[in-house]
């Protein structure tokens, strides 16, 4: 390493953004481990009279800028016929707009070692630029714009484009991918037709085809506008200066109508749906799902301990039994995926064929197993020990999760979910509590309550290519 | 919303900058941009990035424990986590001849029980700390990898030291392993991108070079014991071939004084073996196109190249341009023609794998089946026009984009425990770092062109397809590039030959 650099980054400006003490003087504690220290997220925030939201968050650690932006519409919002739209969307974002030709978002990004990705979700679209702290005034430019100008250079060839590489990459995620098929069916068997969470994000192929020019304008008009987003400028920034530039680009842009927001239809499971589907694959798989608390709702955090208790780690339940002890499962995982209007829990294994019975003798084995086990749950309270491990791991997850300023994952994408979600951008310790309060009998309450037996979604992906064995 | 969530780039992940340089290329692109309107900030050229900031590397002390083993400390104080990684300098390469997968399985079996745990226990006690402890083997290097709240540092530490030093290779453990790993080749044969991977390894390196197989084999699983698996560890995990790196919210004393309790007493049975690198495969000799079916497949997993280079070639900082302006960055040839102007793919790339010997250099797409032929023929094309001199904004942009996106290989602990694992690895000198990026942007054109016309040429490149053959094999045959064969999927999951 260059010895002149050493002394720049020891003195350099402590970024503070965590009010963490030293934690290596605590380690000589004995069991149980220290508790780690409280943090935060420092920020400020304000309203452009256009409505959109602003965020800032300064940290001087690395030099780098991340500019995070969120549009509260996701595949939730589309209309019967367009599934698939609100992401489709998402990648003509990146195709040029009034005054950034087509191509030149990424060419001069990269030229200026930046980066850049979108995602789409049921609940919401997200965009991020991270990049060296001088590209802030471009990745500021370059947002806006889209913002106000997407439509001034749309065309029916760009929506065709980009149709076809969303095709492809329907292709890529579903129809290639072993147990994609399962993916793209489990929401249409938890959610009612008309429920926003009943079709997946990805869309069907032939609403892909149907979606045309005309949907884009609309849906531009409708829902891309800065009263429906919020923005995030994250990193080595001078939030002042910061300010300035956000004003100077964004304030021109017009404000929309305003969008009512998603009014779902109740969803709730009353019986056992069971589906069998074949794909090419060579092991059974079992999904168990059920419909559960929404994000940040009672119960939501005591599912994703659940989640950890069931099968995270070896010594997880489904996992000692299922993988470790039986052998009768590959591997098992178990998600409380949180969304805006529900969540979904499920179980997920990965069954391994025993000789001398058949694939659905296996699977049938299987869930017995895994029912076994949501009844102990049911009938007693996991040991303290237990619950501390989970909530231990969870607990690094989210420390490792907050080393990143960019990205999908890091600090400015979660200062704009926590604003979205709860309207407190520095939510993380509000978020951490959550799961410190849950005591074990929490976890027998809600197993009880929200997973139950006699009504969920047993969906099950037999093999269909025994032949290419051979 | 993990699995209901669909993004903009599969091919790409994150690449992400740190710090900018000058961009004289980027005037040039600003030219096109259109009118101001009458009000609000003027669109009419984007806004130029001003002077980047300075590279500014993290501060590495080095030591050594009472045993010799080096220690490298950065002190990193943004969150309360510590990532200790112990990497050794030897991995899948030193497999016996015949037996490749033997290091990785051995890596598996040290998580599997240590000291006086087993595996449930150690497990217990690695989760109720909240840490990971995980043990991998690459083809160059092997690696005990723990990440952990630092508060809680001290209390792992006894795992790790376990994990590495004490591991039990228990007879029953390495059942269960073996039944999973052989369970996991079946699940191989699902997936198209990772037989087109073996199958590619297989075809250009052949069968008895150690790159030619890719994961463990059917016969090698069955027939691994206990004492192969103590053999490597004790070949593999010697202190004369291993470095200790610490990264975190640690001091670095107090750091220095807990590995010297846990590690110090290291001491090997005897001296470290000669680990030579493996030898260098020749380039393939002949264009070929080999199909490995997969009846039905909406898709076809296309891979085309040959032998690259090894990490320590003195064309590095030319290549890794070359590859940007072909297929390792968004804008990039491949993607921009396969994706962006065909619409044939989600994704499409190059990569140089570059390791202690030259690795498989190829370009990669997903596309869709009905536009398999099309979609070599544009690859074949790309390469060929590889071999025309580059324009010099498109230069410059390959240039800045590598240059200006390494720093961010230091943003996270571990991001600089990994740096740092590579340099020790393939013995890059302590100032490259600091040379890196100004080297990247030194890359001439004359340069680019020569390495494009010695590594692009693709006239003796091999083509792996792996798709619905009954679609895509006439067209392909048409394409008149070469004889076309099929490959089972037997072969490509196939043994290893002895040497």
């Amino acid at each position: 390493m260059a010895a002149s650099r050493v002394v720049a980054l020891l003195v350099s400006v402590c970024s503070c953004w965590l009010a963490a003490g030293s934690g290596l003087s605590r380690a000589q504690a004995a069991d149980p481990p220290a508790a780690p220290p409280p943090l935060e997220m420092p920020y400020t925030q304000f309203t452009l009279p256009n409505g959109l939201h602003v965020i800032l968050h300064e940290d001087h650690s690395v030099p780098i800028v991340s500019v995070n932006v969120w549009y509260h519409v996701g595949s939730g919002s589309e209309k019967p016929g367009r599934t698939g739209f609100a992401h489709l969307f998402e990648h003509l974002m990146f195709e040029g707009s009034k005054h950034v030709p087509e191509g030149a978002f990424d060419k001069w990004l990269e030229a200026a070692g930046a980066s850049n990705n979108g995602s789409t979700d049921p609940d919401r679209t997200n965009y991020f630029i991270d990049g060296p702290r001088n590209v802030l005034e471009l990745a500021l430019f370059l947002d806006s714009d889209r913002m106000g100008y997407l439509l001034d250079t749309m065309s029916p060839a760009r929506v065709d484009g980009q149709r076809d590489v969303v095709k492809n990459e329907r292709r890529e995620g579903v129809e290639n991918r072993p147990y994609g098929i399962a993916l793209v069916t489990l929401p249409e068997l938890l959610f009612p037709p008309d429920h926003p969470y009943h079709w997946p994000t990805i869309g069907y192929m032939a609403d892909l085809s149907a979606a045309s020019y005309d949907d884009v304008v609309e849906f531009f008009r409708k829902y891309y506008a800065p009263n429906n987003a919020s923005l995030v400028v994250a990193g080595d920034i001078d939030a002042a200066a910061a300010r300035a530039l956000v004003e100077k680009w964004f304030g021109e842009v017009k404000r929309g109508e305003p969008v009512p927001p998603v009014a779902p239809p109740a969803a709730m499971l009353t019986g056992v749906t069971r589906k069998t589907l074949t794909d090419r694959v060579q092991l059974p798989a079992l999904t168990l799902a059920w419909i559960t608390p929404r994000q940040f709702a009672p119960g939501d955090a005591e599912l994703d301990v659940t989640a950890q208790i069931l099968a995270g780690g070896k010594n997880s339940r489904l996992y000692r039994r299922l993988v470790y002890d039986m052998q009768i499962a590959q591997d098992v995982s178990a998600t409380q995926q949180s969304g805006a209007l529900a969540s979904t829990f499920s179980i997920d294994v990965i069954v391994r064929p025993q000789t001398g019975m058949t694939a659905a003798a296996v699977v049938d084995r299987v869930q017995a197993i895994v029912d076994e086990e949501l009844d102990r749950l049911r009938a007693e309270p996991p040991s303290a020990r237990e619950l501390e491990r989970a909530r231990n791991q969870m607990e690094a997850a989210f420390y490792a999760s907050l080393e990143r300023v960019g990205g999908f994952g890091g600090r400015a994408n979660r200062l704009n979910a926590y604003y979205v979600a709860t309207g407190n951008p520095d939510y993380l310790n509000e978020d951490l509590a959550r799961y410190r309060a849950i005591g074990p009998r929490d976890i027998q309450a809600i197993v009880s309550r929200y997973l139950p037996r006699d009504a969920r979604v047993e969906l099950i992906v037999e093999p269909a290519g025994e032949k290419e064995r051979q | 919303m993990k699995s209901n969530s669909s993004s903009r780039r599969g091919a790409w992940g994150l690449r992400r900058g740190a710090w900018g340089v000058g961009l004289g290329a980027l005037a040039l692109l600003l030219a096109c941009a259109a009118n101001a309107t009458a009000q609000g900030p003027d669109r009419s050229k984007p806004p130029v990035p001003g002077a980047p900031p300075d590279l500014v590397l993290p501060a590495v002390r080095k030591h050594a424990l009472s045993n010799g083993l080096p220690v490298w400390i950065v002190e990193h104080h943004e969150v309360p986590v510590a990532r200790v990684l112990l990497v050794a300098r030897a991995g899948g390469d030193s497999d016996p001849a015949g037996r490749f997968g033997v290091a990785a399985m051995m890596a598996s079996m040290m998580e599997e029980g240590a000291g006086d745990r087993d595996a449930l226990a150690l497990a217990d006690a690695i989760d109720f700390l909240g840490a990971s402890l995980t043990v991998s083997s690459g083809l160059d290097a092997s690696t005990v990898s723990l990440g952990v709240p630092v508060a809680r540092l001290a209390q792992a530490l006894p795992l790790m030291a376990d994990v590495l030093l004490r591991p039990a290779f228990a007879p029953t453990e390495l059942e269960r392993l073996r039944q999973q790993a052989l369970t996991e080749l079946l699940q191989v044969r699902d997936n198209p991108s990772a037989l087109a991977t073996r199958a590619f390894a297989r075809v250009v390196f052949g069968p008895r070079h150690r790159y030619g197989t890719v994961g463990g084999t059917r016969a090698v699983l069955a027939g691994l014991t206990v004492d192969d698996l103590r053999a490597a560890h004790a070949r593999i995990f010697h202190p004369a071939r291993s470095l200790l790196i610490v990264v975190g919210d640690v001091a670095a004393d107090e750091a220095l004084r807990l590995l010297e309790a846990q590690f110090g007493a290291w001491r090997p049975p005897g001296p470290a073996g000669d680990l030579p690198p493996v030898p260098a495969a020749p380039r393939t000799t002949r264009r070929e196109i080999v199909i490995v079916d997969k009846p039905g497949a909406a898709q076809s997993q296309v891979r085309v190249g040959t032998v690259g280079v090894a990490r320590d070639t003195p064309e590095y900082f030319p290549i890794t341009v070359a590859n940007t302006i072909l297929g390792g960055s968004f804008t990039s040839r491949l993607n921009q023609n396969l994706r962006e102007t065909h619409g044939y793919s989600y994704g499409a790339g190059s990569v140089f794998d570059m390791r202690r010997s030259a690795g498989p250099f190829f370009a990669t797409a997903g596309v869709q089946t009905d536009k398999t032929a099309e979609s070599v023929r544009e690859v074949f094309n790309e390469f060929a026009a590889m071999q025309r001199p580059v324009p010099s904004d498109e230069l410059a942009r390959a240039r800045n984009y590598v240059a200006l996106g390494y720093p961010s290989t230091f943003e996270t602990t571990g991001d600089i425990a990994g740096s740092l694992a590579s340099l020790f690895v393939y013995q890059l000198p302590d100032d490259y770092p600091s040379h890196f990026v100004s080297r990247m942007l030194a890359v001439t054109q004359p340069e680019v062109e020569a390495v494009a016309k010695q590594y692009f040429d693709a006239s003796r490149f091999v083509v792996v397809v792996v798709g619905d053959r009954a679609a895509i094999e006439a067209p392909l045959k048409a394409l008149n590039l070469g004889p076309v064969r099929v490959m089972a999927v037997d072969e490509v999951m196939g043994e290893a030959a002895p040497k």
